[in-house]
């Protein structure tokens, strides 16, 4: 698990009171975060708060309406998605960015494809492409035999694993993901939740947006919760429990019924049931 | 994308490993078993189907669907439709016939300012669909009926005709004639160059497809267009391509038509739009997008001809023409269908 005990850390990205409206609609308002290298800072929030909403600003899909990004301490405007990810911040959305029916190596190398030759014969370098496809899905723990199958074939925790393994080759500082593991069972989610504590492991700020506080809390060094498109709190996890976490999202009386429902799809003796119980005394 | 759709082209890995199976899972091989088909029955109902003769008289009339078809496939499989494109043909070549015999303008320079012409109203298509959102159905049937009118008033009101005479006469035209118009006689049949063209357009589209950037951005366009952008993909670009690309083959075909036989009716090309997409479905395009290849297209486009050619050879009444294709090209499409579903494990 993560350290608790605050350290002087990097701050690659920080958001200062950014709001979002689409027309009439108030989507964003006054949000406030940092995103530090080598820590994971998570977005809590309900359907609709707006955490798609937000993450699309850092990922240069939306202008703010409002408010400031700063990448290094300097101010900065993303005019798309192309030109963040130019800067280091890459993106795992919630449909993965993936195309269904193309094969694994071409999706993990789309909009960056490798070329060799010039000119008029400047041509897909189709063996590398496949070569580090498959070594960095190995780095990742996943074993495709065959790069070549549709991505559409695999399960959603690989994609899910393909789509962080693409973002961390190519050289991303800021990763951010938005619900990975919302459409995923209990065992891949935990599979998922791996690959974010890699990539921070590597150095790599992470931007984890979840509903779930039982996802954010094992991996998270910050949490931003949000409702309704407002901010109500940006904690750092030495300044807040997961009991607390839980009852800031939706009411603490529903954590009981999480950890039991844990309990039986984990056993007793499991580490985050364990974690959860202790918190769980904590809280009360 | 349909359900279908995604489970015949998902299932496919699993059997892949399996050599043959890997060959029947292509896109393409549909339209070649039924493009065999077609050939084994006219060359056994009629004697001349099979001769050198006969194969020139199929392989020219396949030929200038087949490039239209081949284009049209990569609009295809990008996601997108090109009404406009048949007229285009025609468009292309009344261009040329007017400005040199009413304006006197070099055929060459003509023949120039055609192509930019056409690619400009291909990036305007493209332009006016991403800008707008609407389906490009609807914006190049906007295109085409814009043409089709513009096509024959035009002509009407310069030549008082609706076709284009004397383009033998202008200045320079044995010239150009030959790079669009040519042919070579082999034993007795007539050979157009147009096949060459066809074959070339068939190549070019095959490489830059499956062994280029802009090919693996066509794709994944067709396939999934939000990702593509998310990713980095230059959409508009893409896009926009693929539509000058489908103007550009209407423009080679406008050329080879108008020096092939030195005349052009005003209503060249209309109605010829649907023929091009039909040929792409039964060369193994996905009518929602994201999936298909140009040899397929191009397979498409000789069973076209192929059929339309062997009717007239077998000498069977020609009112039946449109009513036979329609049969013979729904049957390919089953058939294509059919192959795809067995390559995929026989599943459902
Ligand atoms: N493109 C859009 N146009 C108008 N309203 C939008 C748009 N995208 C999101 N919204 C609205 O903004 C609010 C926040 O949405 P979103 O950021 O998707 O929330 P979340 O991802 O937390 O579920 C919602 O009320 C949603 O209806
Ligand atoms: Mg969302």
């Amino acid at each position: 698990m993560t350290s608790t005990e605050p350290k002087t850390r990097i701050t690659i990205l920080e958001v200062n009171n950014i709001g979002k409206s689409y027309g009439a609609v108030n989507a964003l308002a006054g949000i406030s975060t940092v995103v530090n290298a080598g820590q994971v800072t998570c977005v809590l929030g309900d359907n609709g708060a707006g955490k798609s909403t937000f993450i699309k600003i850092l990922a240069g899909a939306h202008t703010p309406s409002e408010g400031q990004l700063l990448l290094d301490g300097e101010p900065v405007t993303f005019s798309s998605p192309r030109a963040a990810l130019d800067r280091g911040i890459a993106t795992v959305y919630q449909d993965l960015a993936v195309v269904p029916l193309m094969p694994v190596w071409r999706n993990f190398f789309l909009g960056s494809e490798l070329t060799r030759g010039s000119g008029p014969f400047r041509r897909l370098d189709v063996k590398e492409m496949k070569r580090i496809t498959l070594t960095e899905l190995l780095n990742m723990g996943i074993d495709l035999r065959d790069v070549d199958q549709p991505i559409g074939t695999l399960s959603g925790g690989e994609r899910q694993c393909v789509a962080i393994a693409r973002a961390v080759y190519f050289g991303a500082r800021v990763l951010i993901l938005d619900e990975p593991t919302a459409a995923l069972g209990v065992k891949q989610s935990g599979v998922v939740l791996r690959y974010i504590a890699r990539a921070r492991d590597r150095g790599l700020g992470v931007v984890f947006i979840t509903h779930n506080p039982h996802h954010a809390f094992p991996v998270g060094d910050r949490f931003l919760l949000l409702n309704r498109g407002e901010s109500i709190g940006d904690f750092e996890k030495s300044k807040i429990t997961l009991g607390e976490l839980t009852s800031l999202m939706a009411g603490g009386a529903e954590l009981d019924s999480l950890t039991h429902e844990l309990e039986r799809e984990l056993g007793a003796d499991s580490p985050l049931v364990k974690e959860l119980e202790a918190e769980n005394q904590q809280a009360e | 994308m349909t359900t279908t759709d995604i489970m015949t082209i998902a299932l496919r890995p699993r059997v892949e490993r399996r050599p043959i199976r890997r060959v029947l899972a292509r896109p393409e091989t549909g339209a070649f078993v039924a493009a065999l088909a077609v050939l084994v029955f006219f060359s056994i109902y009629t004697n001349t189907f099979l001769t050198l003769p006969g194969a020139g008289v199929w392989l020219e009339s396949a030929s200038t669907f087949g490039i239209m078809a081949v284009a049209v496939a990569l609009l295809m499989i990008g996601g997108e439709f090109d009404l406009s494109a048949g007229v285009m043909t025609g468009f292309t070549a009344l261009i040329v016939g007017i400005l040199t015999t009413q304006f006197g303008l070099n055929i060459w320079v003509a023949a120039v300012i055609s192509l930019i012409v056409a690619l400009a109203i291909g990036a305007l298509n493209g332009y006016v669909v991403m800008r707008t959102g609407l389906p490009s159905f609807i914006v190049t049937l906007g295109t085409f009926f814009v043409l089709a009118g513009a096509d024959l008033a035009v002509t009407k009101l310069l030549t008082g005709q609706v076709s284009i005479q004397g383009m033998a006469k202008v200045p320079n035209y044995d010239s150009i004639q030959p790079l669009f118009g040519s042919s070579i006689t082999i034993g007795g049949g007539v050979f157009y160059v147009s096949v060459v063209w066809w074959i070339v357009v068939t190549a070019i589209a095959t490489w830059v497809l499956l062994r280029t950037r802009a090919g693996n951005w066509i794709f994944a366009v067709g396939g999934a267009l939000n990702s593509s952008r998310q990713v980095g993909v230059p959409v508009m670009k893409t896009k926009i391509g693929l539509f000058m690309t489908t103007a550009g083959a209407a423009w080679l075909v406008g050329m080879i038509s108008l020096f092939r036989t030195s005349t052009v009716q005003a209503n060249t090309g209309v109605g010829q739009e649907f023929i091009y997409i039909i040929c792409a479905v039964v060369g193994g395009c996905l009518l929602t997008g994201g999936y298909g290849s140009a040899v397929g297209a191009a397979l498409g486009a000789l069973i076209y001809g192929m059929v339309f050619q062997g009717i007239t050879f077998a000498q069977w009444d020609t009112n039946w023409l449109r009513t036979v294709l329609g049969a013979m090209l729904l049957l390919a499409v089953f058939l294509n269908h059919w192959v795809r579903r067995r390559a995929s494990g026989g599943a459902q």
